[in-house]
């Protein structure tokens, strides 16, 4: 079996509303691949992650199969679901500024993880810490660790979540837009470690984006949604040289005008293709 | 840290000062005569200006304002706030007890009240939109728009005259303590235990929350770091309330017979008993800047982006 991940017949609802936010979706991660989700801001990308993740508000209910590694996460209990998240479904989030206790150092936080996860004593957990923090390019890891989030940029704290997947070693990461708050320079420096990650422990992956020069560099396969509906799947390379779906096409070739215009002005290779 | 408690208590001393000073001059702005005041309440039969001249010699009113001023500051350090124009007893020998029997049962209904929000908020945040936050907060609202004399009332008839339960006025033992506590209780923890809540709820929605749920974190550490962010709110408002209700248990006090501040300053104010009414206010002044820089300590050991401003 070299699915890892294979949801089938995903449907989200507000049970408030009675609103449908993705009618049927279903699709699969091969173990050691990584599948982009792209699409524009409400098209059901985000709540699909949660949904995997059985993280989505109490009031959006789910159903469907979520089948991982042959266990249907669908049925499992919130406190089975709860040993499985992290250790071995991990998220990384979209805001790094946000995605911490203000009021804590950063390590408390990881520290606290580790814990739930591990019987690591103390300065094991702050050992690996220190590595891991040392391969996403932290410098002086224990005094990152002794800072409060609003002293770190969001570059660094989407670069320690990174640096807290590499400890807990998942099965699947599921970003969810990791780039989209940082700036172009922050976004390059997050991107490569995406790339490294992969590298080294060759898990699979769901990258959540609408950065479609993001995508193109790291993703093997690539599902377009369009408001809650999957319109198109494929490599890759398939979606940006013959996408079939009008949309695709629609968003492949904004992109690639952008980047033309882009490259008018700068004159020479641009960056966003690099 | 240490600095910035060094810092708050030194910005408290001149706030104190310049309310020290609003406090005197508030009273001299007074449009009767401290002098007729004390002749009158010495029941003089005829007061001519010579009389009052004369009293105003032995108050020391015939000296410069701020003269007066410093001197009333310097004797108010030292709790000497004079004497009672009315009964000619030292202030401060009258306004102690009083004091000190008002604060008992304020500290004692604060901790009810913050004991009770935060356990109120927290759960109806976490159970949101359920049966028991639905009646916790209907229940809440129709007790807190109950005046206070009003429950007082039923409940010493309830309590007191119809079970015989509890002593229905007085200080005596802890059970004079549960009426008026309630009441006051009932009316503030109506209020506050919606602040602890509403900010719980923000707080859940937070990006940190799903994280640390992602990570698989237990509900419980989830829970307590919410608690965490979420109190900054609620202690600056428990900071504030503690002096208000120091200045606002008249009601509670004069049902309950309660021998405290209140039923006190309503009778001086009354009167125009100026030196009481000046120790009255600067006490309650005082209370409100010293809980009020507590509460910001409080919030500063919470929240570390407080320390850095100042």
């Amino acid at each position: 079996m070299d699915h890892l991940l294979e949801v089938s017949n995903l449907k989200i609802w507000d049970s408030s509303t009675g609103k449908v936010i993705v009618p049927n979706s279903s699709f699969h991660v091969k173990q050691g691949s990584c599948l982009a989700i792209v699409g524009e801001s409400g098209s059901g990308k985000s709540v699909t992650c949660k949904a995997v993740m059985k993280l989505n508000k109490a009031g959006i209910r789910q159903a469907g199969d979520i089948l991982f590694k042959g266990e249907n996460l669908s049925d499992l209990s919130e406190k089975d679901m709860r040993k499985k998240r992290g250790k071995q479904l991990c998220m990384i989030l979209q805001n790094g500024m946000r995605a911490f206790d203000p009021s804590c150092v950063v390590g408390t936080h990881f520290l606290q993880m580790l814990a739930v996860h591990f019987d690591w004593s103390r300065d094991e957990m702050t050992t690996k810490l220190k590595h891991a923090m040392e391969c996403v390019m932290l410098k002086e890891p224990l005094a990152v660790m002794n800072q409060y989030p609003h002293q770190l940029s969001g570059g660094m704290l989407q670069r320690l979540m990174i640096a807290l997947a590499i400890v807990l070693e998942p099965d699947i990461i599921i970003a969810d837009e990791p780039t989209t708050a940082l700036d172009t320079i922050s976004q390059y420096e997050v991107v490569e470690q995406f790339i490294r990650l992969r590298e080294r422990m060759g898990c699979s992956m769901i990258f959540v984006s609408h950065d479609l020069g993001v995508v193109k560099k790291i993703a093997d396969e690539v599902l377009v949604m369009k408001d809650g509906i999957i319109v198109e799947k494929g490599t890759t390379r398939a979606i940006f040289s013959g996408a079939q779906h009008e949309y695709t096409r629609y968003l492949v070739s904004t992109k690639l005008a952008l980047s033309h215009h882009f490259e008018q002005i700068m004159g020479g290779v641009s960056v966003a293709e690099r | 840290m240490g600095l910035y408690i060094v810092r708050k208590v030194c910005l408290t001393v001149p706030l104190l000062m310049v309310i020290s000073f609003l406090t005197f001059i508030l009273n001299n702005l007074s449009p009767m005569d401290p002098a007729e005041v004390v002749l009158q309440a010495q029941g003089v039969p005829v007061i001519t200006d010579e009389l009052i001249a004369q009293t105003r010699a032995e108050l020391g009113m015939d000296q410069p304002f701020l003269i007066r001023y410093f001197q009333w500051l310097m004797a108010c350090l030292q709790l000497d706030f004079g004497d009672s124009y009315i009964t000619g007893e030292p202030v401060w020998s009258l306004l102690g007890p009083a004091f000190l029997n008002t604060l008992k049962l304020t500290l004692v209904s604060i901790i009810v009240i913050i004991g009770l929000s935060i356990a109120l908020g927290v759960i109806c945040a976490l159970k949101e939109g359920g049966l028991l936050d639905k009646s916790v907060r209907g229940v809440s609202f129709f007790l807190t728009a109950m005046p206070s004399y009003l429950l007082a009332g039923l409940m010493t008839w309830y309590f007191s005259v119809k079970l015989d339960l509890l002593p229905t006025s007085g200080m005596d033992s802890y059970r004079s303590y549960l009426l008026p506590v309630t009441v006051i209780a009932v009316s503030y923890v109506g209020i506050y235990f919606r602040i602890v809540r509403s900010s719980m709820l923000s707080n859940l929605n937070e990006d940190y929350v799903l994280y640390g749920r992602a990570c698989g974190l237990p509900e419980k550490t989830i829970t307590l770091h919410i608690l965490r962010n979420s109190l900054q709110v609620a202690i600056s408002v428990f900071g504030m309330a503690i002096p208000v209700l120091l200045g606002s248990t008249v009601v509670v006090e004069s049902v309950f017979a309660w021998p405290g501040l209140g039923t006190l300053s309503v009778k001086s104010i009354l009167s125009r008993d100026f030196p009481m009414i000046q120790a009255y206010v600067l006490i309650l002044a005082v209370a409100f800047v010293l809980f009020n820089t507590f509460s910001d300590m409080m919030n500063a050991a919470l929240n570390p982006k407080l320390r850095k401003d100042l």
